[in-house]
């Protein structure tokens, strides 16, 4: 299959090997699960069940609410404990509602219909069942899958690109999905082309994961429509903009969708979850995640409750080998920093890499631009990084839009070239909030004054009416008194 | 643990600014080094005094602005405008050339803009030019090779005189640089094939055994230098590459029509500091603009400056003019030429997909 290539982009050391031949674990099951209702792009899932409630494995949680959302289910079997808020895995530390599930040991599934084939099913309800497993795109988009699917296949998407392309350093859970579980998730593939009703599907790996490549092969091998591809090993090649450009030479148009150039990316791990949704009726309560890190005793790939903690999942790696300088969930090039280990693991969650002063770079300090071009060249996106990042210090947001900084994809090419080591995807997240922040702003203002205006408009009404009613009742008076004059 | 919240990306490139100054200046050693020894010790003592001036200059601004003097002195921006001020300069020529040159770059042609990153011309070269208007005689002392332990060399004290106090018979040590005699000769309506013969070779002159400025003599020296650079990726070819480029094109293309006016693009290509300047000047990060097209228009114009000054102007040599040239030109450069954005036209705006190209990729849903 002929590849083009895409813009710029950066090699960043893969350190894929502290992780890569650890098979996948299960993560012996928590006494205490955490499970946030938002672990989506849209509106948070809305709880269904009451604290003191017996739950089964799998029953619902929270269901979705409006057109983008997804629904939330138990992890394992046992007793809501609580509902309220928990620390969300996110920098700032501040909390999201949360249920808590005390677990009761026995990991017992709450009692299901046995599911019929889902290739007789019609596409929508495919669609339907993807969403009502409370699946999302777990690349890290945490896209609702079925809103996704549903909106490409309105969109007429011949092709589904799977991204096995796992570009982030340090992360080893799609490859070992790929290399443990091929059978699975090319069945999930084939059940999204038909929720889909699109003839292709292309499974795109990089060339640094030779095993999952072959391993991906053979179960695609019965498969006319499905084919692997493998892409070199350029960071951010598995960013979806960057995929597409890469499998048709096509760019999504900006503003617009992925789905606009004909093509539907999806995750690995995604179509996995799809396949044990449709054929075991199995919701996502549970998820590949890589514990890595040079801080980390034993890195390992461990198959995880949602709202298990970072705390639990550290402790089965034999905790930390030394105190980590970074704690993050994701990859180094776009992972968030968490606060603390308390925090729990939720559906788009990669990895949990601690990373030692030394990987992390901390001796680095920023020092002035010195215009040397590195971050324009590492850009995919074709921006200037340099200019966009001068512009924001000096809280100049227009001209910094004018730049580009909406089409910026935040994948940190830029800031690991740089040799000033300036924090410039800090920077243009800054001025992305500031931007926002105005243009609410503004919307306000906007909003105010409509009100404003409708209220004097009430008001000069009232008091037209006022005043016509008086003329009208002095007219009255009037012609009664000329009434009386005339009678009398 | 140190959990202050910080922006990823939490991994970095293994590359720093003291590291490309650092190697930049191992790439200048050879040519340095070459220069000295081809020179003698009055070179040796210009290059000192030059590279300290620098640094104390350096130094005193950092202090004067209020700003950290340990790590900015210790980036070695300041030590690589020394050397390759030095460089650029009469290897014979007096102390307080390099002392007033030294100043003129670090403080007239970096702090006074703001410090590192901010000049908009090259420091170096825009104390060369500087000087060149100011002094002219001092500027163009060109002498022949006096190779170190030579016979006819300065010893070290000898060559302490010369560099601080003057150089005793002038005559006797001074001649011309090839495109010096060029364009004397020129102007006197003599042909390059009575100019070249006896006095120009091309070997010698890209082995740089001639006279010159300290560092621009060798060539090949040059050009391995500015190679490895290349190939350590400190900078990219297109700057280097589009101005000697530029210059073999103009250069083949009017010796071709009248091989007697103009010289060969082997004289141009092999002779004064185009080698130097196109991989060690020109290539300055902070004064040449930051898009690769940028970067081609910026060499090509510079290529274009040095040929026409060479040529037609009022100089034998002008790569630092041209530099400083187009160094001017950089911010509207760097306005006009922008990369497209992904997913807009040239204008900004979205780029539509065209309906056509909305097929499966080329080879889908066929066996390999």
């Amino acid at each position: 299959m002929k590849l083009f290539d895409f813009w710029g982009g950066v090699h960043p050391a893969g350190q894929k090997h502290l992780s890569a031949d650890q098979a996948i674990r299960v993560l012996p099951m928590p006494d205490r699960l955490h499970v946030p209702l938002q672990q989506h792009t849209g509106r948070p899932a809305i709880p269904v069940v009451k604290v003191g409630q017996k739950v089964g494995k799998g029953e619902l949680l929270g269901r979705a609410q409006g057109g983008v959302s997804a629904s939330v289910h138990a992890p394992t079997s046992g007793v809501v404990a609580a509902i309220g808020d928990f620390t969300a895995p996110h920098a700032s530390g501040l909390s999201l509602p949360t249920i808590t599930l005390e677990s009761d040991g026995e990991d017992r599934w709450l009692e299901r219909e046995p599911s019929p084939d889902p290739f007789g099913l019609e596409p929508e309800e495919v669609a339907a069942r993807i969403g009502e497993a409370g699946i999302v795109g777990m690349g890290g988009a945490n896209f609702p899958a079925a809103v996704k699917l549903g909106k490409a296949r309105q969109a007429k998407v011949h092709t589904l690109a799977v991204n096995g392309a796992e570009c982030e350093p340090y992360m080893t859970c799609d490859d070992r999905l790929m290399r443990e579980r091929a059978d699975q998730i090319v069945d999930g593939v084939r059940l999204m082309l038909h929720a889909l009703q699109a003839p292709d599907a292309v499974i795109a790996i990089e060339d640094n994961k030779p095993e999952a490549v072959a391993s991906m092969k053979a179960a695609c091998q019965p498969e006319r429509q499905i084919r692997v591809v493998v892409v070199p090993s350029r960071y951010p090649a598995g960013s979806a903009k960057q995929l597409i450009q890469i499998l048709t030479g096509l760019e999504t148009p900006a503003g617009g969708r992925g789905t606009d150039t004909g093509v539907l990316v999806h995750n690995v791990g995604t179509a996995y979850a799809v396949h044990r949704a449709l054929r075991h009726a199995h919701p996502l309560i549970s998820r590949i995640v890589t514990v890595t890190g040079g801080a980390v005793a034993q890195p390992q790939n461990l198959e995880a409750p949602i709202g298990a903690l970072v705390d639990d999942l550290l402790a089965f790696c034999g905790g930390m080998a030394e105190a980590p300088a970074r704690l993050l969930m994701g990859g180094p090039m776009m992972g968030q920093p968490l606060p603390n280990t308390q925090i729990p693991i939720v559906k788009g969650t990669n990895g949990i890499l601690a990373l030692t002063a030394a990987e992390a770079r901390l001796e680095a300090t920023p020092s002035p631009c010195i215009r040397c071009g590195r971050c324009v060249e590492a850009c995919p996106m074709g921006l200037m990084p340099l200019e966009m990042s001068k512009r924001a210090r000096h809280d100049d947001l227009d001209s910094a839009e004018a730049f580009g900084l909406v089409d910026c994809i935040s994948c940190g090419s830029c800031a690991f070239a740089c040799p000033s080591h300036i924090p410039l995807v800090q920077y243009f997240e800054y001025a992305r909030g500031a931007l926002e922040a105005r243009q609410r702003a503004e919307q306000k203002a906007k909003e105010t004054r409509r009100l404003l205006e409708q209220r004097q408009a009430r008001l000069a009404r009232a008091e037209q009416a006022k005043a016509e009613a008086a003329a009208r009742r002095q007219a009255e008076k009037r012609q009664a008194k000329a009434k009386g004059g005339a009678t009398a | 643990m140190s959990m202050f919240p910080t922006s990823a990306p939490h991994a970095h490139a293994p590359d720093s600014v003291p590291r490309i100054m650092g190697l930049v200046l191992l790439a200048v050693a050879p040519a340095t080094l070459y220069g000295i020894i081809l020179f003698g010790w009055p070179a040796l003592n210009l290059l000192l005094v030059t590279v300290l001036a620098c640094l104390l200059c350096e130094a005193a601004c950092l202090r004067l602005a209020g700003h950290a003097v340990r790590p900015f002195l210790l980036d070695g921006s300041a030590l690589l405008t020394g050397v390759l001020l030095a460089l650029s300069l009469p290897p014979w020529a007096p102390w307080w050339i390099g002392a007033v040159g030294g100043f003129f770059a670090i403080v007239i042609g970096k702090q006074v803009f703001g410090g590192i990153g901010q000049n908009i011309f090259n420091p170096a070269m825009l104390a060369r030019v500087a000087l060149l208007v100011s002094f002219p005689v001092e500027m163009t002392l060109w002498l022949e090779p006096h190779p170190l332990f030579s016979s006819h060399a300065p010893g070290v004290l000898e060559g302490l005189a010369i560099t601080f106090g003057g150089i005793p018979n002038i005559d006797a040590v001074s001649g011309a640089t090839i495109l010096g005699r060029i364009r004397t000769e020129l102007g006197m309506a003599r042909e390059l094939g009575q100019i070249l013969p006896g006095h120009y070779q091309a070997g010698t002159a890209a082995l740089g055994w001639t006279g010159g400025s300290l560092g621009e003599t060798s060539d090949l020296l040059a050009l391995f230098g500015g190679l490895w650079l290349l190939w350590r990726r400190v900078f990219t070819w297109h700057v280097p590459v589009a101005m000697l480029a530029t210059v073999l094109v103009l250069a083949g293309g009017l010796h071709l029509l009248n091989p007697e006016r103009f010289a060969s693009p082997a004289v141009h290509l092999l002779s004064g500091g185009l080698m130097l300047g196109a991989f060690f000047i020109a290539t300055d990060p902070v004064t040449s603009p930051t898009t690769k097209l940028g970067q081609l228009i910026f060499g090509a114009g510079c290529g274009a400056f040095v040929y026409i000054i060479r040529t037609w102007g009022g100089y034998p040599e002008g790569v630092a003019f041209a530099v400083v040239l187009m160094n001017a030109a950089t911010p509207l450069i760097d306005h006009y030429v922008r990369p497209r954005i992904y997913g807009r036209t040239w204008r900004g705006r979205s780029r539509p997909v065209p309906e056509h190209a909305k097929r499966p990729p080329v080879g889908s849903g066929e066996a390999e």
